[in-house]
C-alpha cells in the first residue's frame, strides 16, 4: 500500500519553462489524446441541450446554436418511458441509492473486519480462505449467478432490493478484503501487541486502534464500492425485480427499447444523469479514486 | 495483489497456560476472531466454491428452466460447440479480446510514458484519461452508440463537411461491429492501464535513469529495453486484470449493439444469460459458463506460475 502513493507524485525538478520542439510534440500528442477522451462527454452534454430539429441536421459535434433547452433533462428525469411505465429515471435513481448505500456500508464493514482478522488474528486456514477469495474474484459472475438466484429465492428475498444488496456484498468481498488486509499488514504491529498485553480484545482493538488509523483506506473502499455498485447492470437486472431496477437498467430501457421517435437529446440527458454520481465521486475524490484502483493491483 | 500466500502478519497471541488440543485449536482459540471472519469464510465456501461446483455439476444435466434435469454426460458441451451462436460468440470474444488487450496495453503504456515526462497539469490530464473508467459499461455503450450512429452521428457530420462518400457505419456493419466495440472498450479502459503503468514507471529507481543517461542510451531504448522488463510485475498483473475483465464483457455489448446486427457482436457472457433466463435452457447456459471459467483459468495459470512459481530471489 505504501507504494501506491507513488501514483501521481512526479519526482525530480519542476517542469522547465523553456519550450523545445520535443516538448511541443509531447504536449501536442497528449492534448490531442485528451480531446479524444473528452469528446464523448462533450457530445453527451451538447446533444442533451439541443432540440430534436437541430439534432436532425446531423452535426453531432456542433454546439447547441438555436436554442439551449433543459426540456430533455426534465423529460429524462420525470417522464421518459422505461419499458411499460413512463416515470423517467427518478425511480431508478432512488432504487440505485437504496441499493448502493446499504451495499457499500455492509460490504466495507464485513471486509474491514475480515481483513483485520486475517492479519492480526490468523487462524488455521485463514490464508487458505483468503487465497480462495482472491481466486474467486476471477470467476466470471455468470458461473455463480444461477446458484445465487436459488439461494436468494430460498431466503425469500429474490426480486427485492435485499437480494441485490446481498449479491453486491458477496462479490465486493475479494477486492475489499485484499485492500484492508494489505493496509492492516502495513501498520506497525507493536501497537497491536501492546494493546493485547494491556488486555484489549478483538473488537476493542479494532474500534479503538485499527479503525482510527485506517480512515484513508475506508475512504478508498467506499469510493470503490459506490462507483462499482452504482455502475452495475447485471446484478440489478437479474436480482432486483422490475419494481426495483437500478438506474443503469432503466437507462438502457429508455434508450434501447424506445418505440417510435428516438429522442436523442432525452437519451443523452438520461445518460448524463446516470453517469453523474460516479463522475461526481470521481472528480471530488480525485487521487483517492486512483489509489483505490491502483491499490489492489500495484504493489511495488 | 502480488503477495497472496506470503504473510506479513504477526504471530498469533500466545495463551500459554492451556494445552492446545486439536478441537480447542479449531473451535475455541480466538473464537471472536473466527466468528468475525465467518461471513468471509461462508462466502468463500458457499459462493465461490459451492456455487461454482454446483454450476459445473449441473452443466452435465439436461436441465431446462429449472435445475432438475437428468445426467447427460457431455451432451451440453457437444451441443455448445456445434451451436452457431456460440461459435460466433467465442470467435468474437477472441478477436475482440486480443485486439482490446494489445490496444489498451500499448496505448495505456504510451500514455503513461507521455505522462511521465514531468508535464504541467499532469493531474488534469490524468483526470481526463481516467474519467471514462468511472462510467458504467451501459453509459459507455450508449454514448458511443450515439456518436457512431450512421444517420446522425460522426458519419453525417463528416459528410456535412463536404466529404460525401465518407462511410462510418461500423455499429450496423456485420464485419466491422467488433471494431466499434473496440473503440468504446478501449476508450473506457485505457485510463486504468495508464494509471497502473504510470505507478509502475514511478516505482523504478531513478538511479537506473541516471546510469542509462551516463551511458548515452537514448530515452526510447531505455524505456523499451530497461524499464519495460523491470515493470514485468505490474504488466503481468495489469494483463490479468484486463484479461479477466474482457472475458466478462457484457453490459457494454448490451448497451452498444445488444449483440447485433444479427448475431455479429454476440459474446459468451450474453450467451449464458440468454440461455439461463430467456431461452430457458439452464444446462446449456451452465456448460457455456463452465467454458468461460476454463478460459479465465487459462489466463490465470501463466500468471500464477510467474507469481508463485519457483523463483523470487529478491
Amino acid at each position: 500500500m505504501a507504494n501506491v502513493s507513488a501514483v501521481g507524485e512526479p519526482s525530480g525538478p519542476r517542469p522547465s519553462k523553456g519550450f523545445n520542439p520535443k516538448r511541443i510534440i509531447i504536449y501536442g500528442i497528449i492534448i490531442v489524446a485528451a480531446m479524444y477522451y473528452l469528446l464523448p462527454l462533450y457530445v453527451m452534454i451538447t446533444t442533451s441541450l439541443k432540440g430534436l430539429p437541430e439534432i436532425r441536421l446531423g452535426n453531432i459535434f456542433a454546439p447547441p446554436l438555436e436554442i439551449i433547452t433543459i426540456e430533455p433533462w426534465v423529460k429524462a428525469w420525470t417522464s421518459a418511458c422505461t419499458g411499460l411505465t413512463c416515470n423517467g429515471l427518478a425511480p431508478g435513481f432512488w432504487n440505485s441509492v437504496k441499493i448502493t448505500v446499504p451495499s457499500t456500508i455492509i460490504s466495507v464493514l464485513v471486509a474491514a473486519v475480515s481483513g483485520y482478522a486475517l492479519v492480526n488474528w490468523r487462524f488455521k486456514g485463514s490464508e487458505f480462505f483468503f487465497t480462495c477469495l482472491l481466486l474467486g474474484s476471477f470467476i466470471p459472475y455468470q458461473v455463480m449467478l444461477y446458484p445465487m438466484v436459488m439461494i436468494t429465492a430460498q431466503l425469500k428475498i429474490f426480486g427485492t432490493l435485499w437480494a441485490v444488496i446481498l449479491v453486491h456484498t458477496v462479490f465486493g468481498m475479494p477486492i475489499l478484503v485484499l485492500l484492508f488486509r494489505n493496509y492492516f499488514a502495513s501498520l506497525p504491529q507493536e501497537l497491536f501487541k501492546a494493546a493485547r498485553v494491556d488486555g484489549a480484545g478483538f473488537w476493542r482493538i479494532f474500534f479503538q486502534i485499527m479503525v482510527p488509523m485506517s480512515l484513508p483506506i475506508f475512504a478508498v473502499a467506499i469510493i470503490l464500492q459506490v462507483t462499482g455498485i452504482w455502475n452495475d447492470f447485471l446484478f440489478g437486472v437479474v436480482f432486483a425485480g422490475t419494481q426495483n431496477y437500478p438506474m443503469t437498467v432503466q437507462l438502457n430501457n429508455i434508450v434501447n427499447s424506445t418505440q417510435g421517435v428516438r429522442e436523442y437529446n432525452v437519451n443523452m440527458a438520461a445518460t448524463i444523469l446516470t453517469a453523474a454520481v460516479p463522475l461526481i465521486v470521481y472528480f471530488v475524490s480525485g487521487k483517492w479514486f486512483v489509489r483505490g484502483i491502483a491499490a489492489g493491483a500495484v504493489k511495488g | 495483489m502480488t503477495d497472496i500466500g506470503r504473510s506479513g502478519a504477526v504471530s498469533r497471541p500466545v495463551e500459554a497456560d492451556k494445552p492446545p488440543g486439536l478441537l480447542y485449536n479449531i473451535f475455541v482459540r480466538n473464537i471472536t476472531a473466527k466468528i468475525a471472519a465467518s461471513p468471509m469464510v461462508a462466502i468463500v465456501l458457499i459462493v465461490f466454491i459451492g456455487c461454482t461446483l454446483w454450476s459445473v455439476w449441473f452443466s452435465f444435466t439436461d436441465s431446462r428452466s429449472l435445475p432438475n434435469g437428468d445426467f447427460v454426460g457431455w451432451a451440453q458441451y457437444e451441443r455448445l460447440f456445434s451451436a452457431r451462436r456460440w461459435k460466433i460468440s467465442a470467435t468474437n470474444l477472441l478477436t475482440y479480446g486480443i485486439f482490446s488487450l494489445v490496444f489498451t496495453m500499448v496505448v495505456g503504456f504510451l500514455l503513461a510514458v507521455l505522462m511521465d515526462q514531468k508535464l504541467r497539469f499532469e493531474d488534469g490530464f490524468r483526470t481526463i484519461f481516467l474519467y471514462p473508467f468511472a462510467l458504467s459499461g451501459i453509459v459507455t455503450g450508449l454514448v458511443w452508440q450515439w456518436i457512431m450512429n450512421p444517420t446522425l452521428g460522426l458519419q453525417s457530420t463528416i459528410r456535412g463537411l463536404g466529404w460525401t462518400s465518407f462511410t462510418f457505419d461500423w455499429i450496423t456493419n456485420t464485419d466491422m461491429v467488433l471494431y466499434a466495440l473496440l473503440i468504446a472498450g478501449t476508450w473506457h479502459g485505457t485510463g486504468f492501464v495508464m494509471v497502473l503503468m504510470l505507478a509502475g514507471l514511478r516505482s523504478i529507481d531513478g538511479e537506473i535513469w541516471k546510469a542509462a543517461r551516463v551511458d548515452g542510451i537514448p530515452t526510447w531504448r531505455t524505456y523499451l529495453q530497461i524499464v519495460l522488463p523491470m515493470m514485468r510485475g505490474v504488466i503481468v498483473t495489469t494483463l490479468v486484470i484486463v484479461g479477466s475483465g474482457i472475458v466478462r464483457t457484457y453490459d457494454l455489448v448490451v448497451a452498444l449493439t445488444n449483440g447485433g446486427p444479427g448475431l455479429s457482436s454476440e459474446v459468451p457472457a450474453k450467451y449464458v444469460i440468454n440461455y439461463m433466463f430467456t431461452a430457458g435452457n439452464l444446462g446449456q447456459a451452465l456448460a457455456a459458463s463452465t467454458v468461460m471459467l476454463l478460459a479465465v483459468f487459462v489466463i490465470l495459470i501463466p500468471w500464477m506460475i510467474i507469481e508463485f512459481g519457483p523463483k523470487k530471489a529478491h
